[in-house]
């Protein structure tokens, strides 16, 4: 996508983030309005959906995995990469989520409800739960620097197996509970699969919440936030209270969350505690990392990764002649081991990660060619 | 009233173990200030070398002294090759590639071991002893509260009655000071992380038998609970460690007791709300020690 002249007089450089130009044109270019990115959203989505016909059944529920997933991750990216809070908590709110997306679903599948609300409500839970639950843990969370947070969000993942357990009378216990949902329109069902269904279904959640992201990360409230992360007596000075924009900040990564779980039990149609263990949580930190802390556009990248490399470790190891056991063992383990050096190496070699280099290289290229406007490379 | 003992005993034997995992996370957060989310990982791993030589030799002796060894290489190996490149800006940075190391360590373990839980056999008793005709601990119990006793007093008398210890506390103190008088400080790292996983190595082993179970995410709920003690105690705390993680056991056995062993993770939990709400610098901490 090209850069646009905007149409508005666009602030001076120096009172704008500086990161905006430098970081965020791939999904939002600095001086658009709000009209412009929501339209860039939608032709975007549009576009996304007219692919699905391109891929098969099996494909297209590869892509409704990966919009909950992106879900999660984006919300995850910015609390990290704006607040500067790490947490290692997301599956949690992703549970929170989907286990109040599978309540409402099936409290209106038993109601019969209309299939327009059987399909919306269910959703709208999903983020009202996840947020309150989000907020609580940020309020929680709101005083505490680094390891504090990332142990006290770590303690709340490992306990969600045993909440789940202690009232199985509600939660269906370890094997969890089947989820009821509205499925495609009649209409459709000449025209697409029900895979492909679910997958639009997951690129509208995804592209909500990515639209929605992209407009925070332009709004003043970015910028509270960076100024809290970066320099907290500094912040309060200028009349920033940074309790408020962390848990601000942490009710919106978790709501954001709860939808990629709704998506996540909309898709699976199945909830269980170990869908969302610990493992999960850190394949969310992965793809951040991966993508780019900080950056929607990385996050994208991240939930494409985490979805494909256990597709691709699973494939390698049914493809070599193994005995079944060590195939076994290697199956999953192997893509945590994957995941786990592909962590310590962009942690230590490239930072910013896919994002950053890709919006790096672009900008190399820019350079290069001498246009007008393009944006100054940094690092 | 026997019950009260033998509830007593049992959770201050939990205790002893969380202390001294705790007293592992503190160590390296004096020495380096890092919190070690690997910790646990890194201690799984050389209990599963542990339980080779135990299923190799018949000897816990040789066992302990396995772990030992193998959770001091393990840290050497981790903090020359891992930790010490890992760029300081950011606090998150360390936990970021701590947590891929635990990626990479338990998946390995999963591999090579499988999933299932390996039993440890111990060459003591787990049947309580009996006082007066009051059961109150175990002979496995007792051998626990001995072998923590030990680590913890000699980790004491290494950091005030040793020069190595003063010098580890310099370089934990103020790194700058500590170089110009001489103290190298990259090498007191190395030495606070060797001596922290030999520690977290030996909690994990002694809790093994009563408590987990050897599975490559053993270490994932131990680590949780120990952190909460850490935090309890204040990081920079060995004492702290020590206190919360005694008072943790116990009231963590009284509510398994009461409600059940899955209602544990939920208390630790609450406690750990309740302690960051409260008293975010611990209860042993007297410096403010939060900023990370």
């Amino acid at each position: 996508m090209t850069r646009t002249q905007a149409t508005d007089t666009p602030a001076p450089d120096a009172i704008r983030p500086r990161h905006a130009k430098r970081r965020h044109w791939l999904l939002v270019p600095a001086g658009w309005s709000p009209l412009q990115r929501w339209g860039a959203t939608v032709i975007i989505l549009v576009l996304a959906l007219a692919g699905t016909f391109l891929l098969d059944p099996y494909r297209n529920y590869l892509l409704a995995l990966a919009t909950a997933y992106v879900c999660g991750t984006a919300g995850l990216s910015l609390l990290v990469g704006r607040t500067g809070q790490l947490s290692l908590g997301h599956a949690a709110f992703m549970a929170a989520g989907a286990y109040a997306f599978a309540f409402t679903s099936n409290a209106l599948a038993d109601a019969e409800a209309p299939s327009l609300a059987h399909l919306l409500l269910p959703f709208l839970v999903a983020v009202v739960a996840s947020s309150l639950l989000g907020l609580v843990v940020g309020i929680a969370g709101a005083r505490l620097h680094g390891p504090y947070l990332a142990g006290l969000t770590l303690a709340l993942v490992v306990a969600l197996s045993s909440i789940t357990a202690t009232f199985s009378g509600l939660f269906g216990g370890d094997a969890g509970f089947y989820v009821s949902v509205e499925r495609r329109p009649e209409w459709l069902a000449s025209i697409i699969a029900q895979e492909q269904w679910q997958a639009w279904v997951g690129l509208v959640v995804a592209a909500i919440v990515l639209g929605a992201l992209s407009q925070l990360v332009r709004s003043p409230a970015a910028l509270r936030m960076q100024a809290v992360r970066d320099d907290e007596p500094a912040a309060r000075l200028s009349g920033i209270d940074p309790v408020t924009t962390r848990v601000g900040m942490f009710g919106i990564s978790a709501a954001a969350a709860g939808l990629g779980g709704g998506v996540l039990a909309y898709v699976t149609q199945a909830v269980s505690p170990g869908a969302y263990g610990l493992t999960l949580s850190l394949f969310l930190l992965v793809a951040v990392v991966i993508g780019g802390v900080g950056t929607l556009a990385g996050a994208v990248w991240g939930a494409v990764v985490i979805v494909l490399v256990p597709e691709l470790t699973s494939a390698l190891t049914e493809a070599l002649p193994l005995p079944a056991e060590l195939s076994q063992r290697l199956d999953g383990n192997l893509a945590i081991v994957v995941f786990g050096v592909i962590l310590v190496v962009v942690m230590l070699a490239a930072p910013r990660g896919i994002h950053g280099a890709v919006a790096g290289l672009v900008s190399r290229l820019r350079r290069h060619r001498g246009r007008p406007g393009a944006p100054t490379p940094t690092t | 009233m026997s019950t009260i003992l033998l509830l007593l005993g049992a959770g201050l034997a939990r205790g002893a173990v969380f202390a001294l995992f705790a007293l592992a996370l503190v160590l390296i957060w004096r020495a380096t200030r890092i919190a070690n989310f690997a910790q646990g990982a890194m201690a799984v791993a050389s209990a599963y070398l542990a339980y080779l030589v135990l299923v190799g030799t018949g000897s816990f002796l040789l066992a302990i002294v396995t772990v030992l060894v193998a959770g001091a290489a393990i840290g050497f190996g981790m903090e020359r090759g891992l930790m010490r490149f890992v760029p300081s800006r950011s606090p998150l940075n360390s936990i970021i590639v701590a947590i891929g190391a635990v990626m990479v360590l338990t998946g390995l373990l999963g591999i090579l071991f499988g999933a299932d839980y390996k039993p440890i056999a111990v060459p003591f008793s787990r049947e309580p002893l009996e006082f007066g005709g009051v059961a109150v601990v175990s002979p496995y119990t007792l051998f626990v509260f001995v072998v923590v006793a030990v680590v913890v007093a000699g980790i004491a008398v290494l950091f005030t009655r040793t020069s190595l210890g003063l010098a580890m506390r310099a370089s934990a103190f103020d790194d700058e000071v500590a170089r110009l008088n001489g103290v190298r400080v990259s090498r007191m790292r190395t030495i606070g992380w060797m001596l922290s996983s030999a520690v977290g190595g030996l909690a994990v082993l002694l809790a093994v038998p009563t408590e987990l179970g050897l599975g490559p995410h053993s270490g994932d709920l131990l680590f949780v609970n120990a952190f909460t003690v850490a935090i309890i105690g204040g990081l920079d705390s060995p004492v702290g460690a020590v206190v919360a993680g005694l008072l943790t056991g116990v009231l963590l056995t009284v509510v398994t007791t009461l409600w059940g062993a899955t209602v544990g993770p939920i208390a630790i939990l609450i406690l750990l709300v309740v302690v960051l709400l409260v008293r975010p610098q611990g209860i042993f901490s007297l410096r403010k020690a939060r900023l990370a």
